[in-house]
């Protein structure tokens, strides 16, 4: 494979707009029913439980009436590693090469299969996007019946992640394969969360592609990996280098603020930085 | 071990006399011979079971659940994707469903024994037939039809063999450890491959995508 991120490849990605987003969890159900995401009977001990995508609450840490809460969808960002070159975090120390890159659409896979267990990328990931299978999957009765074909169940002993619904896109190219034609349209490829969710919070597509809506929300920085040029736009931990494919949107300042951890005084700093870098 | 212990007596006489009887040497070689003899059965024998005797053991032979005749369906109703077609989304339907065959198979057509099997046990129950798929892959693998036989404009024969051609079913092998059809792994326990039909493995995948495409692609394009 060409270590090329550029030019024709595709570069799938999602913007999340943080102040559309109700915490309401829908992305969170659609993401478990779509990709067989396996469940315990007594779910209440929140750190096992296997959530690829994740609602987490932030609030800005003040007394009423000055109090706001946001809530922040966390599925897999899908990281390009430091220059955008492939080399995220946990495909750089996978052993068994269970997890890699492609450069043709920016999607870091997961095989089960190939999986051993070791959970090193769990530790590597900055943002706790990858869980371990303590248990083999149990469906209540009769519930095999409502699995997804698309996606293979997987077994006690691997990790998993989100996938970005990769399974939707090998219908969708499955169907283009048909009809002749060489490219997936925006529509045809969306995630199960974006499509479940009710605020239209969630957009998804190819960041490689001015025309589609995700290029459009945040304008990609080609010349520094992706970076947003939408002032309102930010990744998380994006001084880590590791290049999320996921961007949040807020107008909200201290949301912005709480996408990475600064120091007293380095947040204006960093603002200072990015306005500059904008005019 | 009695070679061994022979041997280092003979030796050990050998050192201590010095005048050693042509009898005891005669012996001593025989000795060593039996040895080499012993050496080649044992591994011979555990070289044939273990290449001739176990793969045998390793695949339980189920039989389909009656005679199915290729030639004769091309004959009637021309090429494979007559039966075997491209759904509108682009997925491949595989092995036809019942009510397929009953469009044609509504009452008795010839005067088969599986014919009589499969409208009195299958069409009249409209029970589906419980076909064994030779070239069913893991659940983790993806496999795009419409990728390969539209985009790649490969034939059926590349993969499948000249299955088409075949006038009866032989028997499926299933692998006693994996599950999996034997037509995954390939006949050939060697691994030679003569033909590209012969394997359906991850490797045998790779070999193609290589050659074709000048990768093999990433894990996401054939795994799901």
């Amino acid at each position: 494979m060409t270590q090329q991120n550029h030019g024709n490849a595709h570069k799938f990605g999602m913007v999340i707009d943080l102040d559309k987003c109700t915490g309401c969890g829908s992305c969170m159900v659609a993401c478990m029913s779509e990709n067989n995401v396996p469940f315990k009977e007594d779910e209440s001990n929140k750190k096992d439980s296997i959530t690829w995508m994740r609602v987490y609450k932030l609030t800005n840490g003040k007394s009423f009436p000055d109090t706001d809460v946001c809530y922040l969808p966390r599925p897999c960002m899908h990281c390009g590693g430091k220059g955008d070159h492939g080399h995220s975090p946990c495909v750089s120390v996978c052993p068994a090469t269970a997890t890699d890159y492609d450069y043709g659409t920016g999607i870091v896979s997961q095989i089960y299969t190939r999986c051993f267990g070791c959970r090193y990328c769990m530790g590597a990931c900055p943002y706790h996007a990858r869980f371990f299978n303590w248990w083999d999957p149990k469906w209540p009765e009769g519930m095999e019946e409502y699995l997804s074909p698309d996606v293979s169940p997987r077994m006690r002993g691997v990790v998993e992640k989100c996938s970005f619904c990769f399974h939707r896109y090998q219908a969708a190219k499955d169907k283009a394969y048909l009809e002749e034609r060489d490219t997936v349209a925006e529509e045809e490829y969306q995630t199960a969360c974006t499509q479940a969710c009710p605020s239209g919070a969630i957009t998804f597509g190819d960041l490689n592609n001015p025309d589609h809506a995700v290029h459009q929300l945040v304008n990609p920085d080609p010349h520094h990996c992706g970076r947003p040029r939408n002032p309102k736009a930010f990744r998380l931990l994006e001084r880590l280098e590791t290049n999320p494919k996921v961007y949040y949107i807020s107008e909200r300042e201290w949301v912005r603020k709480a996408g990475d951890n600064y120091l007293d005084g380095e947040w204006e700093k960093a603002k200072m930085k990015k306005t500059k870098g904008h005019e | 071990m009695s070679e061994l212990e022979e041997k280092t007596e003979n030796g050990s006489t050998d050192s201590l006399e010095m005048g050693v009887s042509e009898e005891q040497k005669a012996e001593g070689d025989s000795g060593i011979g039996a040895g080499v003899l012993f050496f080649i059965a044992a591994f011979a024998v555990c070289f044939l079971s273990g290449w001739l005797l176990f793969p045998n053991l390793l695949y339980s032979k189920k039989e389909q659940p009656f005679n199915f005749n290729h030639a004769l369906h091309v004959e009637e109703m021309g090429g494979c994707d007559s039966c075997h077609y491209f759904r509108e989304d682009g997925s491949f339907a595989g092995v036809p469903k019942l009510a397929q065959c009953v469009d044609c198979h509504a009452e008795v057509m010839g005067d088969t024994e599986d014919e009589a099997v499969f409208v009195a046990e299958y069409v009249e129950k409209e029970k589906e037939v419980p076909w064994l798929i030779y070239s069913e892959q893991p659940d983790c693998v993806f496999f795009s039809h419409s990728a390969h036989v539209v985009g790649a404009q490969m034939d059926c024969v590349s993969c499948h063999g000249h299955i088409g051609e075949s006038t009866t079913m032989k028997p499926y092998e299933e692998n006693r450890i994996t599950g999996y059809s034997r037509d995954i792994w390939g006949k050939n326990i060697w691994g030679f491959k003569k033909n590209s039909w012969d394997r359906m493995k991850m490797d045998d995948c790779a070999e193609c995508h290589e050659k074709e495409t000048g990768s093999k692609g990433a894990c996401f394009q054939c795994h799901k």
